[in-house]
């Protein structure tokens, strides 16, 4: 996909620059993470989406507020533009419990069930299986609604990928799989762990509805979904996005990134989705400097907001420790 | 009314299927075929192939539906046809089963129930036969059940299905073909305590599933020579029942307990320790242990009974501890 023209032109400016908008709510809050993360505010394992932007913001504008959307240990972005609140979110990272999870999760598991947002899953594939499950649920109770379910491209070595996809495809669940293609499982290249690199392919090979997607460009991404999400609800079983994207930062705060070129990196740079479609409609006269920055200052304004939230977060009492093992009697 | 606990734990199913919508049974041929051990024998023609779901040979894949299921707001009831194969959903049932409740801080439970067998007896060799439940009596956030009579057979499953949380219910595989009397109004039981098969003041014998019969065996052999056990059958191998132990602890000052599974790093094991910790000064000798040995499961019939316990096995173990100490 790479030197691949920029996003086609928007049809609907005003909707691309809501696209935009999501996508830098995305790219500020993770560089804030990263910042707070390097402050220490920040620990354990975190992993950012900065690069990635358009597939969260393509698809999740897509959903319907009753829809499901299960995500990896990458999930910021898709919690916040799930509508899951900025400040819970960061103050869970603080470990508080002001925070979405009152601190139990942290940056790999994020969870909110107003949003029907069923984390935050950190073994890779683990969370395809449960996907398989909300769609069961919702087609036997005869709900109209879609789960749509996040992973990289890690998890088609995974059996719970295989196991799942036919599944879904058995028994004709309304899933949307959007696997987000970043080309590496940590370090290990796609070419160096999979045989068959077409993922559409192998999802294909299930009887999955199954095409691969320019996830740099949020209007594809987005166009491509509603096509998929429109099939998913009227019945039509499973579908399968592969979503081809690039991380730019590393896979997590620890890593080295041995493995892959610079110029490579800044080859996928030049991709950026978030610089694309900006300019595009400042090309195309539809993002006047003043509301371009308007924009970034609301965005920064709802960035430190939510420090400012998670800042003022407390401790859970330790007396608390033992909670939530299991459900509470009379609470349910 | 006659029932053998095969009907027992069916007769459960077909009522949980009745009271309540959202309920039903996934895995590995339950429907067509009727269930591997016969459990599910006839649902599929009263309830249809939606609710009697026949399922791929994706343990993993399958557990994980109930989960996500559960999470949807149905009362799944997941049959994975053996402990062994258990493994293969590990990730599901560990990963995600036990621990979404509290990664999410409370927000999403999973009321969901996995029936498994396990155990040995029936020669079906070392990966047939294993005795796991002490491996996921391991885990927090799992409740797991071992009925051993056909009260709890019957009973166990839809307590299960009212819990909010995800329940295993571990079927010993020799038990299914166990006939007996139940009375014609037997429904739910309690998922919480340990319950006392026969009282006796001389020895607390301590055990759950399978063994249960070896044990009230060993009891009456004991009785012919003129010493008295306590049987305690422990029902629920997580939250174990400490107040049940150290009563019969209190009562008889004596302890063997029996479990299939392996000695080392075992559910023995940790009966033991809560003893020790708890009741130790209660106690007139070193609680005793009758385990499997050491092997995977053989399968030679006088290999396989060697491996396990034994009437012959109990009784010695027993008349050490009476012969010890005070």
């Amino acid at each position: 996909m790479n030197g691949d023209a920029g996003p086609r032109v928007a049809a609907d400016p005003a909707h691309a620059r809501e696209l935009l908008r999501q996508m830098l709510r995305v790219r500020r809050f993770e560089e804030k993470c990263v910042e707070l993360y390097s402050a220490t505010k920040i620990r354990g394992f975190m992993h950012v989406y900065i690069g990635e932007e358009a597939v969260a913001a393509g698809v999740l504008s897509t959903l319907a507020p009753d829809d499901a959307v299960v995500a990896t240990y990458r999930e910021h972005g898709h919690a916040l533009l799930r509508g899951v609140d900025p400040g819970a979110i960061l103050a869970e990272m603080y470990g508080y419990q002001e925070g979405c999870c009152r601190g139990r999760g942290g940056s790999m598991h994020l969870f909110d069930a107003g949003t029907r947002f069923y984390g935050g899953n950190a073994i890779v594939a683990g969370g395809l299986p449960l996907a398989v499950g909300l769609a069961l649920a919702d087609k036997m109770a005869g709900r109209s609604r879609v789960t749509a379910c996040f992973f990289g491209e890690g998890a088609v070595a995974e059996g719970e990928f295989h196991e799942s996809m036919n599944l879904a495809a058995l028994w004709e669940l309304p899933v949307l799989f959007c696997c987000e293609n970043n080309l590496y499982a940590m370090g290990t290249a796609l070419g160096r762990s999979e045989s068959q690199t077409d993922l559409a392919l192998k999802a294909a090979g299930y009887e999955v509805a199954a095409w691969a997607v320019d996830g740099m460009d949020v209007i594809a991404v987005e166009e491509a979904a509603r096509r998929a999400v429109d099939a998913v609800r009227a019945g039509g079983g499973p579908h399968f996005l592969e979503l081809r994207t690039y991380r730019f930062r590393a896979h997590s705060m620890y890593d080295p990134e041995r493995y892959r070129e610079k110029a490579e990196v800044a080859q996928w740079l030049e991709r950026d989705p978030v610089s694309l479609l900006h300019a595009s409609l400042a090309a195309a006269g539809d993002l006047p400097d003043t509301e371009w920055e308007r924009v970034q200052r609301a965005v920064d304004a709802e960035v430190q907001a939510a420090v400012d939230f998670a800042e003022a977060g407390t401790p859970e009492p330790v007396e608390e420790l033992t909670r939530f093992v299991y459900s509470e009697r009379g609470a349910q | 009314m006659k029932t053998t606990y095969r009907e027992a734990i069916r007769a459960a199913m077909r009522e949980a299927l009745l009271g309540d919508e959202r309920v039903f049974l996934m895995g590995e041929d339950v429907g067509r075929y009727g269930g591997c051990f016969a459990v599910s024998l006839g649902l599929l023609e009263e309830f249809g192939p939606e609710r009697i779901r026949d399922t791929p040979l994706s343990e993993s894949g399958f557990v994980g539906a109930g989960i996500g299921a559960a999470l949807g707001g149905m009362r799944p009831i997941v049959e994975i046809m053996t402990v062994n194969f258990s493994l293969l959903a590990l990730d599901q049932l560990v990963n995600n089963a036990a621990t979404l409740l509290h990664m999410s801080g409370g927000q999403f439970n999973v009321p969901v129930v996995f029936r498994l067998t396990t155990g040995a007896g029936r020669q079906l060799a070392a990966q047939h036969s294993h005795s796991l439940e002490g491996w996921y009596a391991h885990i927090p956030g799992l409740r797991i059940l071992t009925p051993a009579t056909l009260e709890d057979a019957r009973g166990m499953l839809g307590t299960a299905l009212e819990d909010p949380d995800p329940v295993l219910i571990f079927e010993h595989g020799s038990l299914y073909n166990v006939p007996g009397e139940i009375a014609d109004d037997a429904g739910l039981v309690n998922i919480d305590k340990a319950a006392v098969r026969r009282a006796g003041a001389d020895v607390a014998l301590i055990t759950y599933g399978g063994t249960l019969p070896v044990v009230l065996e060993s009891a009456d052999r004991l009785a012919a020579e003129g010493i008295e056990a306590e049987v305690v059958d422990l029902r629920v191998l997580r939250p174990l029942d400490d107040a049940a132990l150290l009563a019969a602890v209190a009562k008889t000052h004596r302890a063997v307990v029996v479990d299939e599974g392996w000695r080392s790093g075992s559910l023995s094991a940790e009966i033991s320790a809560r003893i020790t910790e708890q009741a130790f000064f209660d106690l007139d000798a070193p609680v005793g242990r009758v385990c499997s040995a050491e092997v995977p499961v053989p399968y030679a019939r006088h290999l396989e009974l060697a491996a396990l316990p034994s009437v012959e096995r109990v009784v010695e173990a027993v008349h050490k501890v009476v012969g010890a100490g005070g």
